[in-house]
């Protein structure tokens, strides 16, 4: 067997991948699926929360928010998993008698994703002309509403894309729940995939596991794209002339 | 003093300092209902910020607002807010909404106003601007002369016993300034308090019942329009208006 045959062998292995395709499919990716979309809707409601605070006139608020994000962003994912998963696993049993190590990874996971997505959602709150919120304010609308009605949805809107790349780091983390200890219906498609490389010797299963986790991905990325697109060039409106500005002349167009 | 009746706006004393920097240094203003009052004056004078402690956006350091003789300071500014329409430089549109949405948005918020009740009265006043045929586009798609328009309907969407108009066609070309310049002289023919910061000196003489001249935070001159364009009587009127006329 030449190099390239035994580089072959070892990559695609067309049957040690169908033979742990069902399983991926039917254990794995359910798996992947509920860990990244639980803690991707916790860490965006969590976020949000955060962006407030991080944009609040109370100081102590701001610093709090500060604080969070510092720590959540600057620690590795696999230490916060750690002591997240383990070290609040016995309390949650006590809790609730359930041994599953989820309910911690998704805790630890919507936790990290919070304090990213808590930038992206400030960043692009502060990204709104301060005169968006002076007109409410000035219609009469209270600050709350004003954020709550003008100034926050067009921050949101402004960052979505940032947004869906933080859904795909998520997806990708959610691997790491690996480390908490799973038992066999609770793997992911991670944890498939390198179970049947370590029983047959071969990496192909965890191949098989990372295409897997592209046709999550990709569709992601160019949903990015899609959106950033959009969102630069507006809805595909014709700008009508109009009677009194094309009467006018041509600057109504500027 | 002549009576007050309602929509009578008056600024008293007014001071403002942010920091060191002392934007407004006594400022009194007394604008009549049903009639314009122009705030002229150099760049960086007050008359925008001035607009901006008429209303609340920002609270005086000292001095009163009255309107229709009662002070207001001590009203919930909100409110205040919701009786004088303002219209900015920049439009100020919400750029999320349509237009139809961009008017009836404080009718259904704040007015209590059902959405199909908000949404005829916003058609309503985007029909007095010109604009109805455009209720369902984005502001965007607008040309900065209509944008302005649909700002001027949202505020008078609110029955506002008074309007502020800061610079509203600094920002337009050319050509659109006066499409805009005449509605807002419409509104005053048709009785609207209103208080009209501007660089338009046609619009301020032609259309105005008094002239305020500010510079450096202070009223310089006030009065008729042909006492402040024919006689002015201070160096600093002359040499402004030798500058913009």
């Amino acid at each position: 067997m030449n190099a390239f045959e035994q580089l072959l062998q070892t990559f695609f292995d067309w049957e040690a991948m169908a033979s742990v395709l069902p399983e991926l499919l039917t254990v794995g990716l359910p798996n992947t699926l509920i860990l990244a979309i639980s803690s991707g809707v916790i860490g965006t409601v969590l976020g949000m929360i955060l962006a407030v605070m991080g944009i609040s006139r109370n100081r102590a608020l701001r610093w709090a928010a500060r604080v969070y994000t510092d720590i959540f962003r600057g620690v590795p994912a696999v230490v916060i998993i750690l002591l997240i998963g383990i070290g609040l696993s016995p309390l949650f049993r006590q809790l609730t008698g359930s041994t599953s190590p989820f309910p911690m990874g998704i805790l630890a996971l919507s936790l990290m994703a919070a304090a990213y997505i808590g930038e992206i959602f400030r960043s692009g709150i502060q990204s709104v002309e301060k005169g968006q919120l002076e007109a409410s304010r000035a219609l009469g609308f209270s600050y709350h509403s004003s954020m709550q009605l003008v100034v926050i949805p067009q921050g949101v809107r402004r960052v979505l894309p940032a947004l869906v790349n933080q859904f795909i780091s998520l997806i990708k983390e959610s691997s790491l729940i690996y480390f908490l200890g799973l038992l066999a219906s609770e793997r992911e498609l991670f944890r498939i995939g390198n179970d049947a490389a370590g029983n047959t010797g071969n990496l192909s299963p965890l191949i098989a596991a990372a295409v897997l986790y592209l046709c999550l991905t990709v569709p992601l990325t160019h949903l990015v794209n899609y959106i950033d697109n959009r969102l630069r060039m507006g809805k595909r409106e014709k700008p009508e002339p109009d009677d009194i500005a094309a009467r006018i002349g041509e600057g109504a167009k500027t | 003093m002549s009576t007050i009746e309602s929509g009578t706006l008056t600024g008293r004393s007014l001071h403002l300092s942010f920091g060191s920097n002392h934007v407004l240094r006594g400022i009194d203003l007394h604008v009549e209902r049903g009639t314009t009052a122009s705030v002229i004056g150099p760049s960086g004078s007050g008359k925008s910020t001035l607009l901006r402690v008429l209303n609340r956006l920002i609270e005086p350091d000292q001095g009163d607002i009255l309107l229709d003789g009662r002070s207001v300071l001590k009203d919930n500014p909100d409110e205040l807010r919701r009786r004088i329409g303002m219209v900015f430089q920049q439009f100020n549109l919400f750029p999320h909404k349509t237009v139809v949405d961009n008017v009836s948005l404080a009718l259904r918020k704040l007015r209590g106003m059902s959405a199909d009740e908000a949404r005829a009265k916003a058609l309503a006043q985007l029909d007095q601007v010109g604009l109805k045929h455009k209720a369902e586009v984005r502001p965007a798609n607008l040309s900065g002369g209509q944008q302005q328009r649909v700002a001027i309907a949202r505020a008078l969407a609110m029955d506002p016993e008074v309007m502020f108009f800061d610079e509203a066609t600094s920002a337009l070309d050319p050509e659109l300034v006066k499409g805009v310049l005449a509605l807002m002289a419409d509104l005053a023919t048709a009785g609207m308090t209103m208080v009209v910061v501007t660089h338009e000196m046609g619009f301020s003489r032609n259309v105005s019942d008094t002239v305020t001249f500010m510079d450096g935070g202070v009223v310089v001159e006030s009065g008729p329009p042909a006492a402040i364009f024919d006689n002015a009587q201070t160096p600093r009127l002359k040499s402004f208006l030798s500058d913009v006329l």
